[in-house]
Formats: C-alpha cells, sequence, structure tokens
C-alpha cells in the first residue's frame, strides 16, 4: 500500500465506502423520517396516512379556538377554505397563533379520526403565510375559479 | 450640496466605484502573473485596499441611514422603525437580504485586505493570484448588489415610519451571530483563493498548504464561534429550550464547518507530510462552495419556498450562475489541473496520515448526510413531487453513527506517529485510558438517575476517552519536550472542546426534563429536585414593548436558591407577542420558565425545563475557537522558514498537527 497508486486506490475505496454507508443508512432513517404535508381537503379524502406522524396545514377558524379551562388541552378547526377539519393540542401555542392566521401543525390521527398535534407551527410576522398553506389556499381557489367558470358556460 | 445629493446616493456611488475596482483586482493582477509583469503585479495591492475602502463606505453609508432614521431608503423603512434602539439600528444593517449581502462584500473585503497585509512572505506572483481570485468573487457579490438587490434605492413619499425589525432578532446574542458567521464563510474564500491560485500556477506544494493553514483556521475558529451563538441565542430567545433544531438555516452553516474541519485536518497532512494535496485543494473547494450556497439558501428566501426565485427571477437566476460558475469553474479548473499535482509523501496504511483521511472521510460523510436532508425538500418541492420536511430524528440517528467512529479516532490519531505506526505500540499506550473510559461510561449515567441506556454510556464514554487521550497526549508531549509549541495547544484545547460538547450533548439529550403546565399565583412544581413556585405575574414598560412578567421562585431542599422573571412581550409598534424566557444558569443545570398564554383569573400556562450541563456545549465551542487562534498565533506561521519535506525529523510519539 505504499505505492501511490496504491494510496489512491485506498482512498478511492475508503470515500466509496463511507458514501456507500451513508445512503444507506440516510434512505433507511430518511424514509421513516420524512413528513408529508396534506391540506385538510386531502386530509377528508383520505389520502393521509392513518397510523404515520404528517404535517397538515391551513387556517385557524375565526372563533373555533376552546381552551379547557383546568388543562392546556386546546381545540381549534384548520380550514382550507374548501374542506376542515379539527385539531387538538396540549401545550402551549407558539406567539403567533392566532385565529384566522395560517398555521401548520404535525401530529397524527387517533383511533376517533381526530387529528391530535404534537407540535404546532406559526412563524414569522402576521403577514406571513407558510408556503404549503398558502398552495392549499391558492388550490382551492382555483378549483372555485374553474367551477365558477364552468358555470358561466353552461348559461 | 451632499444633502441635495443624499448620503444614500454617495454609498450607492461608492459601492459602483468598488465594483469597478473589483474587476481592475480580478483581471489586472492575474494578466500580470502570466506576463509575469511585475508593474501589474503590484496594482493587486493597493487594489485591495481602495476596494476596501469604497465598500466600506458604502457600509458607512446605510449604517448612518438606519441611525437617522432615513426613511426615504426603502431597505432602511422595511427593516427599523422610530422607536428600536440603537444598537438594534445598527444591526438591522444586517437584518434583511440587501444589507447582509452588503455586510458579506465588506467581510470579504477586510478578509482580502488582510491577505494583501499578511502576505509579506509570500511571493508577489502567487498574492497576485489569491487576490484576484478573491476579487472575482467580490465581482459576483458586487453585482448581484447593484443589478438586484440594491440597499440605497428610495422610496417616495418617505414613510412617517418604519417597519421594525422582527422582535426575534432584536436580541444582542443574534445582532453579532451573523458577522460572525460570515466572517467564518467569506473566511474559506480565503483558502479557496489560495487553492485556486495554487492550480493556477500549477504548484501545489506543501508551501502553499502552510500559507493557507492559518488563514483557514481562523475561519474555522470564526464560524465555530458563529455557529455558537447562534444555537446560544435559540435556546434564550426562541422560548423551546433547545439548542439546535437540525433547521435548514443552521444546516446551511453547519456543512461548511463540517468539510472546514475536514480541511483544516486535511492541509496538516499536506503542509507536514506533502499528501492528499489534490484532495485538500477539492476540500477548499467544497467548503468554500457550501459557504456561497449557505448564504444564499439562507439570504435568498429560498428556504420559506423554493416559488421565492419565481416571484423574483432575476435574483434566483442570478444566484444560480453565480455558484455554477464558483463551483463549476474551479472544479474544471481542478480537474485541468489536477493532473499535474502528485503527492509526494508516502505512508503505511496504520499511520497519522490515514488516521486523518479517515477523519476526512467521516466528516465528508456528516456532511452529505446534512446536505441531503437539507437540499431534498427544496429539491422534491421544486420539481412540484410533493411537500415533506425531513424530520429531527433522521438528523439526530446520522450523527449517532458518525460520532462513534470519528470519537474513537480522535482518541487514536494524536498518538498515531506518520508515515508508519506499530498497532500494538499504540494499543499498549491506550488502553487503560479505553477501560477507565468505558467503565465510567457505564458507571456515571447509572450514579446519575440509576438506570443504563447504552446511547448515555456510550456519549458519556466518548466524552472521557475523547478528553483524557487528549490530556495524556499533551502530558506525554509536555514530558518529551521543553518547548511547546502554540500550534499543539491549540489542538489540544480544541479536542477538549469536542469533549465538553459531546458531554454537554449527552446529559441534554438524556436528562432533559420539560413539562408544560398550568400554574395559578401560589402554585408550585418540582422538577429533578428544584421547585418552581409561581407568585404571579405584573405588568413592565420596556422601550418599544409592554410585558407581563412573571415571577418565578426557585427552592431547592426548601431553600431559596434563585429567581426567574419569563416575559410575554407584545411589541407596541407591530403587535407582535413574543416570549422571552428566563433562565437560571449554572455550569451543571440551567432552570428555565417560559411564558405561555394568560387562562384568567391570574392563571398562566408555564413552560418549565431544567437542562443539566448545557452550558458545557458552548463552552466546547468557545473551548474549539480559542483552540484555533492559539493555532494561528504559533510563531512559526510567522517566520520566513525554508521548509523542506526532506527535512522532517523522525517524529515523536506525539506531534502536533
Amino acid at each position: 500500500m505504499s505505492t501511490k497508486r496504491g494510496r489512491r486506490k485506498m482512498l478511492v475505496i475508503l470515500v466509496l465506502f463511507g458514501v456507500a454507508v451513508a445512503t444507506v443508512l440516510g434512505l433507511s432513517a430518511f424514509e421513516e423520517n420524512l413528513l408529508y404535508f396534506y391540506s385538510p381537503t386531502q386530509v377528508k379524502a383520505g389520502e393521509a396516512p392513518k397510523t404515520r406522524a404528517f404535517r397538515v396545514g391551513g387556517l385557524v377558524v375565526k372563533g373555533s379556538v376552546v381552551r379547557a379551562s383546568d388543562t392546556l388541552n386546546v381545540q381549534f378547526v384548520l380550514t382550507d377554505n374548501t374542506e376542515s377539519m379539527p385539531v387538538s393540542y396540549s401545550g402551549i401555542l407558539p406567539d403567533l397563533f392566532r385565529e384566522g392566521q395560517g398555521i401548520v401543525a404535525m401530529g397524527t390521527m387517533n383511533v376517533a379520526g381526530q387529528f391530535v398535534a404534537s407540535e404546532v407551527l406559526a412563524k414569522h410576522d402576521e403577514n406571513y403565510m407558510p408556503p404549503e398553506v398558502a398552495a392549499a389556499l391558492k388550490a382551492t381557489e382555483d378549483k372555485a375559479k374553474q367551477v365558477g367558470s364552468a358555470n358561466t358556460n353552461t348559461l | 450640496m451632499i444633502s441635495e445629493l443624499g448620503i444614500p446616493e454617495l454609498g450607492h456611488f461608492a459601492l459602483i466605484i468598488a465594483f469597478a475596482i473589483s474587476i481592475l483586482l480580478s483581471i489586472v493582477p492575474l494578466v500580470g502573473a502570466a506576463r509575469n509583469d511585475a508593474a501589474m503585479i503590484a496594482v493587486a495591492r493597493p487594489a485591495a485596499l481602495a476596494q476596501l475602502l469604497f465598500v466600506g463606505l458604502a457600509y458607512a453609508a446605510l449604517t448612518q441611514a438606519f441611525i437617522v432614521h432615513n426613511f426615504s431608503v426603502l431597505y432602511v423603512s422595511q427593516h427599523s422603525n422610530l422607536v428600536q434602539p440603537l444598537m438594534y439600528r445598527i444591526s438591522g444593517v444586517w437584518g434583511s437580504h440587501e444589507g447582509s449581502l452588503l455586510l458579506w462584500s465588506l467581510i470579504l473585503c477586510i478578509w482580502t485586505t488582510a491577505v494583501a497585509v499578511y502576505s509579506r512572505n509570500l511571493p508577489d506572483v502567487m498574492v497576485a493570484r489569491v487576490l484576484a481570485v478573491m476579487g472575482m468573487i467580490s465581482v459576483g457579490f458586487l453585482s448581484f448588489m447593484l443589478f438586484t438587490s440594491n440597499p440605497f434605492e428610495r422610496i417616495f413619499p418617505a414613510p412617517a415610519d418604519g417597519n421594525a425589525l422582527n422582535p426575534l432578532l432584536q436580541d444582542p446574542g443574534l445582532a453579532i451571530h451573523p458577522p460572525m458567521l460570515y466572517m467564518g464563510y467569506v473566511g474559506f474564500s480565503v483558502a479557496f483563493a489560495f487553492a485556486v491560485a495554487a492550480l493556477m500556477g500549477g504548484k501545489l506544494d506543501a508551501t502553499w498548504a502552510r500559507w493557507s493553514r492559518p488563514w483557514t483556521t481562523i475561519a474555522w475558529s470564526f464560524l465555530t464561534l458563529g455557529i455558537g451563538l447562534g444555537s446560544w441565542w435559540a435556546y434564550n430567545e426562541l422560548g423551546w429550550g433547545g439548542w439546535w433544531f437540525w433547521d435548514p438555516v443552521e444546516n446551511a452553516s453547519f456543512m461548511p464547518w463540517l468539510v472546514g474541519t475536514a480541511l483544516i485536518h486535511s492541509l496538516a497532512s499536506t503542509e507536514k507530510r506533502g499528501v492528499f494535496k489534490s484532495w485538500t485543494v477539492l476540500l477548499a473547494i467544497l467548503a468554500f462552495s457550501l459557504s456561497l450556497l449557505g448564504t444564499f439558501i439562507v439570504r435568498s428566501g429560498v428556504l420559506v419556498s423554493v416559488h421565492a426565485f419565481a416571484t423574483d427571477p432575476a435574483r434566483g437566476v442570478f444566484i444560480l450562475i453565480f455558484l455554477c460558475l464558483v463551483v463549476g469553474g474551479s472544479l474544471a479548473l481542478y480537474a485541468w489541473r489536477a493532473e499535474t499535482v502528485s503527492s509526494s509523501g508516502r505512508f503505511e496504511w496504520f499511520s497519522r496520515e490515514t488516521a486523518l483521511l479517515l477523519n476526512n472521510v467521516i466528516l465528508l460523510t456528516a456532511a452529505v448526510a446534512v446536505f441531503v436532508g437539507t437540499l431534498y425538500p427544496l429539491v422534491l418541492d421544486a420539481f412540484a413531487l410533493g411537500k415533506i420536511s425531513v424530520g429531527r430524528p433522521y438528523f439526530d440517528t446520522m450523527f449517532a453513527l458518525v460520532s462513534v467512529p470519528l470519537l474513537s479516532l480522535l482518541g487514536i490519531g494524536p498518538f498515531v506517529r506518520w508515515k508508519s505506526d506499530n498497532p500494538a505500540r499504540v494499543a499498549k499506550q491506550l488502553r487503560l485510558i479505553l477501560v477507565i473510559a468505558l467503565a465510567l461510561g457505564a458507571v456515571i449515567p447509572f450514579v446519575q438517575n440509576g438506570s443504563l441506556s447504552l446511547a448515555t454510556a456510550l456519549g458519556v464514554a466518548a466524552a472521557i476517552w475523547v478528553a483524557l487521550t487528549t490530556l495524556f497526549g499533551f502530558y506525554l508531549r509536555w514530558r518529551s519536550s521543553s518547548r511547546m509549541p502554540l500550534s499543539f495547544f491549540g489542538m489540544t484545547l480544541a479536542h477538549l472542546g469536542i469533549a465538553s460538547f459531546v458531554i454537554g450533548v449527552t446529559f441534554v439529550m438524556s436528562y432533559s426534563t420539560e413539562k408544560d403546565l398550568r400554574m395559578e399565583p401560589g402554585s408550585s412544581y418540582t422538577m429533578d429536585n428544584y421547585e418552581f413556585v409561581f407568585l404571579g405575574t405584573h405588568q413592565i414598560q420596556g422601550p418599544n414593548y409592554v410585558a407581563d412578567e412573571g415571577m418565578i421562585e426557585l427552592r431547592k431542599d426548601g431553600k431559596l436558591i434563585g429567581e426567574l422573571a419569563p416575559q410575554k412581550r407584545v411589541y407596541t409598534d407591530q403587535n407582535n407577542a413574543m416570549t422571552e424566557a428566563s433562565i437560571d444558569d449554572g455550569l451543571f443545570r440551567d432552570l428555565y420558565a417560559a411564558m405561555g398564554e394568560s387562562l384568567g383569573g391570574g392563571a398562566w400556562s408555564l413552560r418549565l425545563y431544567y437542562k443539566p450541563m448545557i452550558r458545557w456545549i458552548w463552552l466546547g465551542c468557545i473551548l474549539m475557537t480559542l483552540g484555533g487562534v492559539l493555532a494561528v498565533s504559533d510563531r512559526r506561521y510567522r517566520q520566513r522558514v525554508k521548509h523542506s519535506l526532506r527535512a522532517e525529523p523522525a517524529s515523536p510519539a506525539v506531534t502536533s498537527h
């Protein structure tokens, strides 16, 4: 191994080995830890996983936030303006959580079919809309427009 | 006259002049180097100084606009307002995209000038090439600013008041975090420039490694400190009690750190033994490319959404072209020239060289893991293949797996001789330490909470292993030689920093306690023998906010040991609520409280944490930084040494690297 060619070969082998290990470990750890994003419409349609954790985003429906008086349990309704779904959470909500504001919640569906959030994210300033939420809302809007134009065509 | 023309216009004008100078700097010295024209080569140094002067003027002009509330400048009106304290008006300069580009350019000019001034020992041709390469980077940044992101753009009519800086950013830790980080990022441009210059000149010898080593190490030190500050800020300010979130913004700074760490070790091999030359060059290119990528993905808005590119295509396209030119150009040059580079040193499989090579492989594996986890969601999103995010467990798992071989190796590497060594000899030296480390790793977690966890035991054992081997190596070196080089002190400190970091991370991850709960005035909660007594809240008035401040007494064994005063602030200027956590810190534990919401009747939701040994994480970062600074202070970097590889003495058992 003391020759130049030998060393270079060793280097290449080591690097390849490292990359191979990284890829194998990475892919297995990766698949488990990918969190997919769904809109309330997709959740209603049953597209979201039943047991795995996923993320859901939308606007917090005004007047829907209900707090328990003696615990930190909170319930609210999330909407993408097409469908809405109830979310329950236990803990402290972020500073920027407000009714009418876009948020992203991470969690799983429970046996009763309700979404239980383990984490609620509301970021940046009051004008900020999580990109996924913005896209979900836009999809709703586009659909509404399509329906609207289809209606005018039939008239 | 000046008042009519306006200081912002002068700043803009200074930027244009700096741009012209940077073009000059990136062309003339290179032509001079190619033609061996001394007059043209001599342009490099003064041009570097002039560039600094004009970018400095532009920077001063923008700072002045912030200080005097010149809201007719769009950027100022977007990121400061009348009630913002002076300190955050000054730091507001780098609060967003345009200004942080200006800071980046300024720091690049500072590094360029530093190279120009502290390179008297270097051949003028080499200096000319290095400065020219740095000039090219400067051309990229200055044109980016001038053509797509002018910080001096005016708004008419000027608003009476501006939009405040995000209250989260109004914190001393974050105010100095970006400049430190940029010092690191941009500092890698020096190593990059040295590598590219060496490729251009076709002379990649050990001297080249010796020249770029101190620059790389000091840049790495800044980056380490910058990342540490960012982590400390997140812990203090975000109210989630965490010190690292695997957030893409954090990962963007961590990737260059990993590659930079590999680079300083690889440079050691190249300088000492003349091996891995082309590999080292590649790392230098990679470290800087990742720094550029980090700057751009954080500041361009691409992390918020890849579609940020679509809303401002000019910036997106510019960034892509610039990255392609830098990465592609340097790699093409590398492919073309690396053939001519041959490594002279020879070594056996069990040698310091192999140890350092393994170090590089592991660190690069870690960097690839972070890269994939950070960029994969962006790529998927860009091609509309779904919206995903990569969870924290992925990164935690990857790092746990990478740490075991890396930390094992860290203990062994410094004991292995250059060129060739006998594994049995090293094993004999270290076996006692290994036994002690494993034993303590098993015992300490058991004593701590009466249970055994493999991860905790491994973490404790690894930290003790690293600390003891490092101290033992230091002792051997101290006993065997009368003169201890500062660089060896540096290495020792940095490696002890790793040990401190590992023990901190292990304890925080294994023994932290957190609790969200509802507290009424007078109620208390006990966590790990510490009693948090909530006394209620009172209102306080800050400079630009009002706050509900909670009063919490901390008791241990019934004795008052401290008080916490977490706040829930509402910034009056933008009606944003913000949580200001309160922390009772200690070397062995932090007690942490953050306010949730008022639940009526004086009751509040509160988040309480007990964080054992979390300070050791940042202590580790400080030790690593100091280690880097000490290594650079070594006098051999300031001497004009005629260095010959062949004259390298037979290595003692422990040598610095």
